[in-house]
């Protein structure tokens, strides 16, 4: 039942409005509102109970393991959420005098250094808002660097199939034409299809490493040979940054832009699809162009201040009204600060070791990975083609029964070149009896599917609804209550 | 080891099943001088307690001010009940609700606040959200320049007296699509824009006319004249707004014969925190006719293999996960938990809560402006209709009057002089709900003494 449903007329919330209505002064009739708009009219016990009963229709990280690949479902830790809501941070105007402003701008840009750290990079903007912004801004940065070099042929953006979605969008949001390149059959970038499309007019290539198909792109370096030698730069996407988070830096590697998930490495809540938090790192040949603004000190060292467009006069220009997420920053830089060095290193060790160990138990129960030769870095593919074929189970199934057995479901159908297939994460921050936990009720499904394949198929049977008939809402389409209809 | 629970002998089993000797070994395929040394420039790792005292002690310095800065973010009163249920673990730490069966309260939650949005703007679709008012601005200018079906053209024209904030970022972002955004003058005494400033865009091919509702300067345009005027002319009509005002004052999709196509703005005064700036949300609503050209998420409401109603992404052929490189924009995200505290935030107010706060927030400036029409070195920059923010022009120099109040811990506005020369010493300044009639007092009390400060210095 909706929210509106439970609409009475003239209900409200008495406690939360002011208690008289005032006079409106000096405004023409005519650009005055005419009819009310039709919001819930209900009180407040029953707003609390209706969201508190949606809340418990959600699967969770609080709640349920999570493995979902590539996008680092772990332990959001609840003091960096406690330690971002105190008071002083949450009345801070975005726009409040720097004099107002240096506990949250120490906090900045102590986090700006921890990030060029960890990445090996020069210099660091946390603005983007998301993951895609970004990726915006990387790419963005690197059209601003041949352009500022006179370099106006540059066209393409060299795009590996195994990519992220937003990769390829990305490149055309900012104006470029995409190469996609093939991956070969062991996971790895297919380095002769990169050297025929590579050329003058290449702008840049953008990657993931470990790519998302689980393992870690092993000629790294020949690419980055590769693509410099012609002229273009390489970006990093920084997806799966939880996998080598300590181990080995994209800046060594030989990147010169990148975004990172904060969301995803430096475990911010998810929120149900956002808010996350991208910022952007760069070497020294990108840094005139970092998106503003960033927190630098002033002349004489005593305190902290933004940097503008007058610091930066060839920045790519502001993304957000104001500093990005600004909280989602603060929880990160918490989250730095309890790990501190040692922890960070250990993310990158545990999330491998989890992955690893999976993978392993998944094998050895006969089910089959994508890239046996390879070592898993902290996510694994399993493939589920045999089962779709000779059982006529599908990996959609699989992921519907498995939220049967109370785990949401991995990463399906993605990345594409892979059929049937499972992206499976567990994240530093598992437990080796939830690991086991989830294998055994792949186990369990297998062999459902292989005895009454009937149950799986329309699993599942206990969430909220079962499965849903997309292709009506899509063609009815129904995105709005209203009383009326 | 925070957060990770591996034991001693855990990590042996684990080792002993995969057949390694080391965690280390498991990074065997990268090249080993490219392995990372240890990082010493990371501090050493603090326990709970001491982050808080750390962070409790920065977020004091920052505190205790008296506010009246508004410029795109607003001080409103939140509900208790509006975070206490927007960080249950269950709305907080969900992802995306890919899995729609297992994600039944976040799609119904944002299928009402879809609703709610499009009850306030009077226009029938809305999306999921975009990530701020700026950003989904610039995505409701690529929106414009796909959708309008009469011109090809890749210009949009935007009113000088939108959020200059606002105008930089939509030109950061579109312009790497060749996209330019010419600027309409407006009249700086009335601070709006009047019909008249268009006549040199008359017969101008552009895609899109920006207009915003209250405007930067919180004047009120006449956005129904000029709603007629972008249609006439074949464009588009963005309408910016803030979703408080939209209690008050006419909804988009009313705005002159047809109404505004796209309406845009900046969520956060609907139970969002100033928090810094963000999270915050975008919202963005629209005609029928351009919903294949929405960005984002879009929530619809369907049915089971039961025939029981259920909630699902929907329209996701437009998206990048499934069109990668034709995808309408490269947004992934929406931002899902601002969402939800602004879906209680209006549960809550409902029309008449919200409309209550919109009008107190309007007689609070008004009062505001009648108590400063004494003070003397003050003036009030134009005598045109206004919300709950206003221009005040000062006889001495903005940033040395403003850092005079933040001295006596009144935050006493936004300095607009670095924007708008031509208004000389001006101040962009705010009043909500929140503040007392003591309040305002302060203001004139601090305002007056930083201006005989000045007098003195």
């Amino acid at each position: 039942m909706l929210i509106f449903e439970k609409s009475s007329e003239g209900r409200y919330a008495k406690a939360q409005a002011p208690q008289t209505k005032a006079a409106v002064s000096g405004i023409p009739d005519h650009l005055l509102r005419k009819e009310m708009a039709e919001l819930p009219e209900a009180s407040e016990l029953q707003v609390v109970r209706h969201f508190t009963n949606l809340s418990r229709k959600n699967f969770a990280i609080d709640t349920q393991f999570y493995p979902l690949g590539s996008c680092t479902m772990k332990y959001n830790p609840r003091g960096a959420h406690r330690a971002a809501s105190l008071p002083g941070h949450l009345s801070r105007h975005p726009l409040a005098p720097e004099s107002h402003s240096q506990g949250y701008l120490s906090c900045v840009y102590e986090l700006q250094d921890i990030l060029k750290e960890v990445t090996g990079m020069a210099g660091v903007s946390l603005t983007p808002m998301a993951g895609a912004q970004g990726e915006l801004a990387g790419v963005a940065m690197i059209k601003a660097y041949h352009e500022a070099r006179g370099d106006t042929e540059r066209q393409e953006i060299i795009v590996p199939e195994a990519a992220h979605g937003t990769n390829p969008a990305t490149a055309v949001m900012c104006g470029f034409k995409v190469k996609e390149i093939p991956v070969l059959p062991d996971g790895d970038v297919d380095l002769d299809a990169l050297k025929d499309v590579v050329g003058p007019q290449t702008a840049g290539i953008m990657m993931t490493n470990p790519s998302t198909c689980g393992v870690f792109e092993r000629q790294i370096e020949e690419i980055s040979k590769t693509v410099h030698d012609a002229g273009g730069l390489l970006y990093y996407d920084g997806a799966n940054l939880n996998a080598i988070l300590g181990k080995v830096r994209p800046g060594d590697m030989g990147f010169d832009v990148l975004h990172m998930n904060l969301h995803k490495t430096f475990a911010t809540p998810h929120g149900g699809g956002g808010p996350g938090s991208g910022p952007v790192a760069v070497g020294e040949r990108l840094l005139p162009f970092l998106p503003t603004p960033i927190v630098g000190k002033t002349k004489d060292d005593s305190s902290f201040r933004w940097l503008d467009e007058n610091d930066l006069p060839n920045t790519i220009g502001r993304l957000s009204a104001f500093m990005g997420n600004a909280g989602i920053i603060l929880r990160a830089y918490v989250y730095a600060v309890l790990l501190g060095r040692d922890g960070l290193h250990r993310v990158g060790e545990f999330s491998t070791l989890n992955a690893n160990y999976m993978a392993k138990l998944m094998a050895d129960a006969g089910f089959k990975l994508a890239y046996p030769e390879r070592r898993a870095t902290h996510e694994f593919i399993v493939t589920l083609n045999e089962q779709a074929k000779t059982l006529g189970v599908t990996a959609m199934d699989f992921a519907k029964r498995l939220l049967d057995y109370g785990y949401h479901a991995p990463t399906t159908y993605f990345p594409l070149l892979v059929p049937e297939c499972f992206l499976i994460e567990p994240t530093e921050t598992e437990s080796i009896d939830e690991l086991e936990g989830f294998v055994e009720a792949m186990i369990a499904i297998q062999k459902e599917a292989e005895e009454n394949a009937d149950l799986v198929t329309h699993a599942p049977y206990t969430q909220p609804v079962k499965r849903l008939d997309d292709v009506k809402a899509a063609r009815e389409l129904d995105v709005a209550y209203s009383s009326a209809s | 080891m925070p957060f990770v629970p591996h034991t001693e002998k855990d990590i042996e089993k684990m080792l002993d099943v995969i057949g390694v000797d080391s965690i280390d070994q498991l990074f065997d395929e990268i090249p080993s001088h490219l392995r990372a040394k240890p990082l010493h420039k990371v501090p050493e790792g603090l326990s709970e307690m001491d982050m808080m005292r750390r962070l409790s002690e920065r977020a004091q310095q920052d505190a205790g001010a008296l506010c009246f800065i508004g410029a795109g973010a607003y001080e409103h009163h939140i509900p208790a009940a509006v975070w206490d249920i927007t960080t249950r673990g269950e709305f907080m730490t969900a992802y995306t609700p890919y899995q729609a069966e297992a994600s039944q309260g976040t799609l119904q939650l944002i299928y009402e606040y879809q609703s709610m949005m499009s009850a306030l703007t009077g226009l029938p679709i809305s999306n999921a959200s975009l990530y701020d008012g700026a950003s989904g601005l610039a995505e409701a200018v690529l929106m414009a320049i796909r959708g309008n079906r009469k011109s090809k053209s890749k210009r949009v024209l935007v009113a000088g007296s939108v959020h200059p904030l606002y105008r930089k970022t939509v030109e950061s972002i579109v312009e790497n699509q060749g996209i330019s955004v010419d600027e309409v003058t407006f009249d700086s005494s009335l601070l709006n824009t009047p019909v008249s400033a268009l006549a040199d865009f008359e017969g101008q091919d552009y895609a899109a006319l920006i207009i915003a509702q209250p405007n930067f300067f919180g004047t009120l345009e006449d956005v129904d004249a000029l709603t007629d005027w972008g249609h006439a002319q074949g464009m588009l009509v963005i309408g910016v707004v803030n979703p408080t005002s939209l209690a008050l004052l006419s909804a988009p999709g009313t705005w002159g014969e047809t109404g505004a196509d796209i309406a845009v703005g900046e969520g956060q005064p609907l139970g969002i925190p100033l928090a810094s700036g963000g999270p915050y949300f975008g919202f963005i609503c629209c005609t029928d006719k351009l919903v294949r050209q929405m960005p984002g998420r879009i929530i619809g409401r369907t049915i089971d293999t039961d025939g029981k109603p259920g909630f699902t992404l929907t329209l996701q052929a437009r998206e990048q996960h499934i069109r990668r490189s034709k995808a309408t924009s490269n947004i992934c995200t929406n931002q899902g938990l601002a969402v939800t505290a602004a879906t209680i935030y209006m549960s809550l107010l409902g029309y008449e809560g919200l409309s209550r706060v919109a009008n107190a927030s309007h007689a609070g400036a008004q009062q505001l402006k009648s108590q400063l029409a004494g003070v003397a070195g003050v003036t009030l920059a134009s005598q045109a209709s206004t919300f709950h923010e206003f221009i005040l022009q000062l006889d001495k120099p903005a940033a040395s009057v403003l850092a005079s109040m933040a001295e006596r811990d009144v935050l006493g506005g936004f300095n607009v002089s670095d924007y708008y020369p031509e208004l000389n010493s001006a101040i962009l300044v705010c009043v909500t709900e929140v503040k007392t009639q003591t309040d305002l007092d302060k203001y004139v009390q601090a305002l007056g003494d930083a201006l005989q400060d000045a007098e003195a210095a």
